[in-house]
């Protein structure tokens, strides 16, 4: 037992400097660990997408009158007949230059092609993000609080179903159901209207659809992580000393059990936002909504390697990015985080 | 809160929809649902078939398929000849056309196309096929353009190359400059329709040209809306949101028919849908390639397995009747060069003649039921085929059915699209089910089929039937060169004689093409060929050149119909939502008690 009294003294003095250098060593290696998966990223990428049969050259011109020359010609241009060790090369030393290649599909900048489409993305993810943590959470709370109510069964019940619908099928669904209410495909008008807010209004009026398809199927999540982590404290010491305190029912909750139980779903939010970026490919499919996910199916389709490379960076380094963000806040919303 | 917030949703947006829809109404729109991809609007690059179909609008062609029966008619040119060796073809150029921003299109303009196209390796990338073969192309004076070319060329009245604006493109010396997709580029034009707008992904807008050599169109704008969901573009349709919608599946097709204010057309489509049967690949130096069984090198094999083909229950079974059975290469659409075969020529689905032609050839039945080849071994074939589509699926549960009967057993291989073309262009196949969309002018389509399309390299070349026969080289080479109408008509005969008498695969059908549009706001497309083609994607701009809009009453009901479904559904949410609401809030009263 005699180095327990030996290590208070070397433990004292990290203790000190914890507010200023610990923190920015921690962000800085968070950093780091992030950059050297992402690195993983671009490798693994690269690798993988050779393995999906196919030869892009052949789908592009077998509807079209094209001569062994030009064939040859467009197989040069593209680089696909270099070697691997060569196309790698090409690839690292282009994304250094922030340069994702060229589409074989499209014959556009794959960093053009990803940029007009990251908007209509993150207005679609973000909306039904945002909503879905909103009503998760409530929903949440509610059923925890209530645990084994008819409100309880009934939520968990629906919102379980919810998650496991496919989001092409109750895309289409919820297109048929409500005909003609909504626009069937696209994120404005044809003819966009004159003014900011008619114009936000088309807007809103296009992503309705497919937002509550979105929001309808990753709701569950929170709620379900919200009821848990809850319940998990509904049992707690101090709990009972609010209680005995005399406070509402409605403030123990409010000021006690919630925030507590909070955690966990917030650091879901961040690490679920990346994986939702790159999950829309069914809902953006269903609605033409013109966004990654859509671009994305149509990168397959070729199979169409720049292209599936440069959106695998982008998707990977959500998640990377997101994954970091999750591990600072948790540092900053969990005192016995920074304690660690 | 679900319910409330899709409520909240509908308070804001459900009575927008309805002035959207009267303003297309109004403004003479022809909304069109385009469900493929976009790559340029700059017709030297535009290579998908949605981009080219929009450039027939924007640029005249030099000549074009007629609408009619899909032989060369006038575009930019009104008048050509050919020299006596064939080798010198000279165009006059049409008096009093011109470009949309008032310069004089010449021939000049024409001149400029082909030769920065044969100059320029990026301008290639859409049309370079058509150059192929030119020695010089020049423009002695304003309306007169001559074309020299190595040999004679029949296909010189199909050059499926829009006529660009000199003064504009000449200022463009990167093809591949984003730039030249957007109006400031592609917006000069002397097509019936000129393109205004695009927004990539969501719309591409065109209006009438006023100044059109045939006349302004009769309606002010079209529209190419996206729509990758089929299924999307139906619902818009019926809701009036587009006005036209083709690429139909059968099912779709049958649910539209007989819905009040939307007509289908059910149009001779120029794709083929084939059974490849690999007849021993070989690459450009006639060095064998890929994995084929060698028995289906023997020709008496695959005739049998013709035989053993009911192509008649695949097109009404399979296709729902959307299909024709089919004869040779080039569609019954178009007419000059189809070839049907006579009934002593034709496969006829027999199975007990098609086992008799095998046991003629030696393939002897085993103890299994399985025929062996003369060399003993057993007929193993892999059938390749895409997962993707229905026709590929089904079709191959009847030939395994088929081919089982006369002992030949059928390994079903269904494999992604690019894996089967993968397969197919590099000889690793027995059987494979494959398509292909041929053209008005059957040079190309024969030209697939030929000796001199063999890959230099497994997989780089664009056949898939690796065949090369010399009596049918003959023929296609007639073909090629031949400018009388009649003769050539026949050489194209003799060489799709040739390919279906020798089998190296076996066409099944012709598809179906569907489409649907709003009759209650626009009539008189126009198909081609005229008496039963397609309206949309034709090799020209026809079908919707020519239609008309219906008189601008009526339509409208059914805007306000969904207005009032949706102010319903509203209350109908608030009423639900409101109440819960209010349960829930009394409930948390007692709870705190």
């Amino acid at each position: 037992m005699s180095t327990t009294f030996d290590q208070p003294q070397a433990l004292i003095d990290p203790d000190e400097h914890r507010g200023g250098t610990g923190t920015v060593r921690f962000v800085v290696r968070k950093v780091l660990e992030g950059l050297v998966s992402l690195v993983l990223v671009v490798v693994l990428g690269f690798l993988l997408f050779r393995l999906i049969p196919g030869d892009p050259i052949a789908s592009l011109t077998r509807d079209r009158p094209t001569s062994p020359e030009q064939i040859a010609e467009m197989r040069r241009q593209l680089g696909v007949d270099n070697p691997m060790w060569r196309q790698f090369l090409d690839y690292v030393g282009g994304l250094l230059h922030g340069d994702f290649g060229l589409s074989t599909t499209f014959r556009r900048p794959v960093g053009e092609m990803i940029a007009e489409r990251v908007g209509p993305t993150l207005l679609l993810v973000g909306t039904a993000t945002v909503l879905a943590v909103i009503i998760g959470l409530w929903l949440g709370v509610r059923a925890a609080w209530r645990h084994n109510s008819a409100f309880d069964r009934a939520h968990t019940g629906i919102a379980l179903t919810l998650w496991s619908v496919p989001q092409f099928w109750l895309g289409l669904v919820l297109l048929i159901a409500t005909q003609g209410l909504f626009p069937s495909a696209g994120m404005r008008s044809p003819d966009i209207p004159d003014g900011f807010f008619p114009q936000a209004l088309d807007v809103a009026h296009h992503l309705a659809l497919p937002c509550v398809t979105l929001l309808l199927v990753i709701y569950a999540q929170y709620m379900l992580v919200m009821r848990s982590s809850l319940l998990g404290e509904m049992g707690a010491d101090y709990l009972t000393t609010a209680r005995a305190k005399g406070l509402r029912d409605d403030l123990v909750r409010k000021r006690h059990a919630v925030p507590n139980a909070l955690l966990p779903t917030v650091t879901l939010v961040f690490l679920q936002f990346g994986m939702v970026v790159s999950g829309t490919v069914t809902v953006e499919t269903v609605f033409t909504w013109p966004g990654l996910g859509q671009l994305l199916a149509l990168a397959l389709r070729g199979p169409d390697l720049p292209l599936l490379q440069g959106l695998f960076v982008v998707f990977a380094g959500s998640v990377i990015v997101m994954n970091m963000l999750a591990e600072l806040l948790y540092r900053v919303l969990d005192p016995r985080v920074r304690a660690q | 809160m679900t319910a409330a917030l899709l409520g909240a949703v509908l308070v804001v947006a459900g009575p927008f929809a309805v002035p959207a829809a009267q303003a297309q109404q109004e403004g003479k729109t022809l909304r069109v649902a385009l469900v493929q991809e976009i790559d340029h609007l700059n017709p030297f690059t535009a290579g998908f078939a949605s981009s080219s179909m929009i450039g027939r609008m924007n640029y005249e062609f030099l000549t074009l398929p007629s609408a009619e029966d899909a032989t060369p008619t006038g575009g930019v040119s009104d008048k050509w000849s050919t020299s006596e060796d064939k080798l010198t073809w000279t165009f006059h150029i049409r008096d009093g056309m011109k470009w949309s921003d008032g310069k004089p299109v010449t021939a000049k303009d024409a001149a400029y196309t082909f030769k920065r196209i044969m100059t320029d390796k990026k301008a290639q990338e859409a049309n370079g096929n058509y150059v192929e073969g030119f020695v010089d192309v020049t423009a002695p004076d304003d309306s007169t353009l001559i074309i020299k070319t190595k040999a004679p060329r029949a296909s010189m009245t199909a050059l499926d190359v829009p006529i660009v604006p000199e003064h504009i493109w000449s200022g463009v010396s990167d093809m591949a400059d984003p730039k030249t997709d957007t109006p400031a580029v592609v917006g000069v034009g002397d097509g019936p329709f000129l393109i205004t707008e695009y927004r990539p992904n969501e719309v591409v807008k065109l209006k009438a040209n006023p100044d059109y050599w045939r006349g302004k169109p009769k309606f002010d704008e079209l529209q190419f809306v996206a729509y990758k969901n089929s299924e999307a573009a139906v619902s818009a349709l019926k809701n009036g949101e587009v006005d036209f919608v083709n690429r139909l599946t059968p099912t779709q097709f049958d649910a539209l028919q007989g819905q009040s204010n939307i007509a289908t057309n059910k149009a001779s489509g120029r794709r083929y849908l084939d059974l490849l049967m690999n007849p021993g690949a070989q690459d450009a130096a006639r060095q064998p390639i890929g994995d084929g069984n060698p028995a289906l090198k023997d020709v008496r094999l695959r005739k049998a397995i013709a035989t053993a083909i009911n192509p008649k229950e695949l097109v009404d079974k399979v296709l729902g009747g959307y299909g024709e059975v089919a004869g040779g290469l080039i569609p019954s659409m178009y007419s000059a060069y189809h070839y049907q075969p006579d009934s002593a020529k034709a496969y006829k689905f027999d199975i007990a003649d098609a086992n008799r032609q095998l046991d003629a050839a030696g393939y002897q039945r085993g103890a299994d039921g399985t025929r062996t080849s003369p060399d003993g071994k057993p007929l193993n074939f892999r059938l390749t085929a895409r997962s993707s589509e229905d026709f590929p699926q089904r079709t191959s549960e009847y030939l395994v059915g088929w081919l089982k009967q006369v002992g030949i057993n059928l390994e079903k291989r269904l494999v992604s699209d690019a894996e089967v073309d993968e397969q197919t262009s590099s000889g690793n196949y027995d059987l494979a089910l494959s398509s292909y969309n041929t053209n008005p002018d059957p040079d190309y389509t024969l030209a697939k089929q030929s000796c001199g399309n063999l890959p230099s390299t497994p997989g780089s070349g664009s056949t898939a039937s690796f065949f090369c026969d010399p009596q049918f080289d003959q023929a296609y080479q007639a073909e090629a060169a031949e400018t009388d109408q009649a003769k050539r008509s026949e050489y194209t005969r003799q060489a799709q004689a040739r390919y279906y008498d020798q089998a190296p695969s076996f066409v099944l059908a012709y598809q179906n093409v569907l489409e649907a549009y709003r009759s209650d706001k626009f009539t008189n497309f126009v198909k081609q060929p005229v008496t039963s083609g397609p309206i949309m994607e034709q090799t020209g701009y026809w079908g919707f050149y020519g239609a008309t809009p219906v008189g601008s009453s009526g339509g409208s009901g059914g805007g306000s119909t969904g207005l009032w479904i949706g102010i319903g559904v509203v209350v109908l949410v608030v009423l639900v939502g409101g109440g819960t609401f209010l349960a829930k809030r009394g409930k948390s009263v007692d709870d705190r008690e």
